[in-house]
């Protein structure tokens, strides 16, 4: 399983400090499992809160394993962003895609899922289903 | 006939009517946005006029989809893709065709604002840049005077409208009141079109 590709995941917010929290977060659950590619393209590159196309295809490049590519985003123009560079078709890994799925919950959902080995379909699939997830 | 040159002295017309006015862009943003929308795309303009120095595209359609890349990778906020997603959607449905006539811009401006409404999953009565937007376009074939004469009344009338989409939409009620920092915007974009077809001797 150490030499598997795993689907490599990017989180998309629009701030710095809750992209990589988030992504400390998912890693610090998936426990002994294999290390999952996880980067975070949070703020803009002169770290302020908003959103960076050129810290989001620099993020999706460095997760890249060839298994595909997940990305998750919080709001506005971070996922609007996503969107137009994958409508670009050129700045993304062609296996990219952005999983429609709650930020924090989705991402752990995403990472532990990935770390199992998964494809990018069972990913996305465990990403959309923390939206089910009713807390009360 | 509008050739390249027409395109980029649109971009730079809007770069500079955008600089101008950066500071009301971002008073509007102020009561139901998050007070950046003047600088974003300042920011984002700033770096279209560069790109077109440097690389001096030779049609239309070339200008339009370099001045979009611009805006989605300097921006910073929902106005980056939005605009960026008009200009290059625009700029494709042109092709590379040396010159073009105002009717093949129209339809290529419908197609562009088309794919923003996609990705934005906006609609006229959002209270966003659709709303100058889209009246600019079907005003179009009645010429570019029209056409900015359009989008400032869509601007405008925004005011009254309840925001559906966007930060401001978390305001609800309180959205109602100010006009809509995107769809000012937009009617520069669009006021800046005609401002240069007037000097190009069109209207």
């Amino acid at each position: 399983m150490s030499d598997e590709k795993l689907v490599g995941i990017v989180l998309v917010s629009h701030s710095a400090e809750v992209a990589s929290a988030v992504a400390e977060l998912a890693l610090g659950l998936v426990g002994g499992g294999p290390a999952v590619p996880v980067a975070a393209a949070g703020g803009t590159e002169g770290g302020g809160l908003g959103t960076s196309a050129e810290l989001i295809t620099a993020a999706a490049a460095s997760v890249d394993r060839g298994a595909g590519v997940a990305v998750l985003a919080d709001l506005g123009s971070a996922v609007l962003t996503v969107k137009a560079l994958l409508a670009e078709g050129d700045e993304l890994p062609d296996t990219a895609r952005l999983v429609d799925a709650p930020f924090v919950e989705g991402a752990v959902a995403a990472v532990v899922t990935a770390a199992t080995g998964a494809d990018l379909d069972s990913v996305e699939a465990a990403a959309a289903e923390a939206y089910g997830y009713r807390k009360v | 006939m509008l050739d390249a040159d027409f395109f980029r002295r649109w971009m730079t017309a809007t770069a500079a009517s955008v600089d101008r006015e950066a500071d009301r862009l971002t008073a509007l943003d102020s009561p139901i946005g998050d007070a950046d929308h003047g600088s974003n795309l300042r920011r984002g303009f700033t770096a279209v006029n560069a790109a077109l120095e440097k690389e001096a595209p030779e049609t239309p359609g070339a200008v339009l989809v370099l001045a979009g890349r611009q805006l989605i990778s300097t921006v910073g906020g929902a106005s980056g893709p939005l605009y960026g997603t008009l200009l290059r959607r625009t700029g494709k449905a042109l092709g590379d065709a040396a010159e073009v006539d105002e009717e093949r811009l129209a339809e290529a401006l419908r197609a562009g604002v088309d794919a923003v409404m996609q990705l934005g999953g906006a609609a006229p009565g959002d209270k966003t840049m659709i709303d100058a937007l889209v009246p600019a376009v079907d005003a179009l074939p009645d010429g570019f005077g029209a056409a900015r004469a359009a989008a400032e009344q869509g601007a405008e009338a925004t005011t009254p409208l309840q925001a559906r989409k966007g930060r401001a939409s978390y305001l609800g009620e309180r959205s109602i009141g100010h006009q809509d920092p995107g769809a000012t915007s937009a009617a520069l974009l669009i006021a800046a079109l005609a401002d240069t077809g007037a000097d190009a001797g069109g209207e």
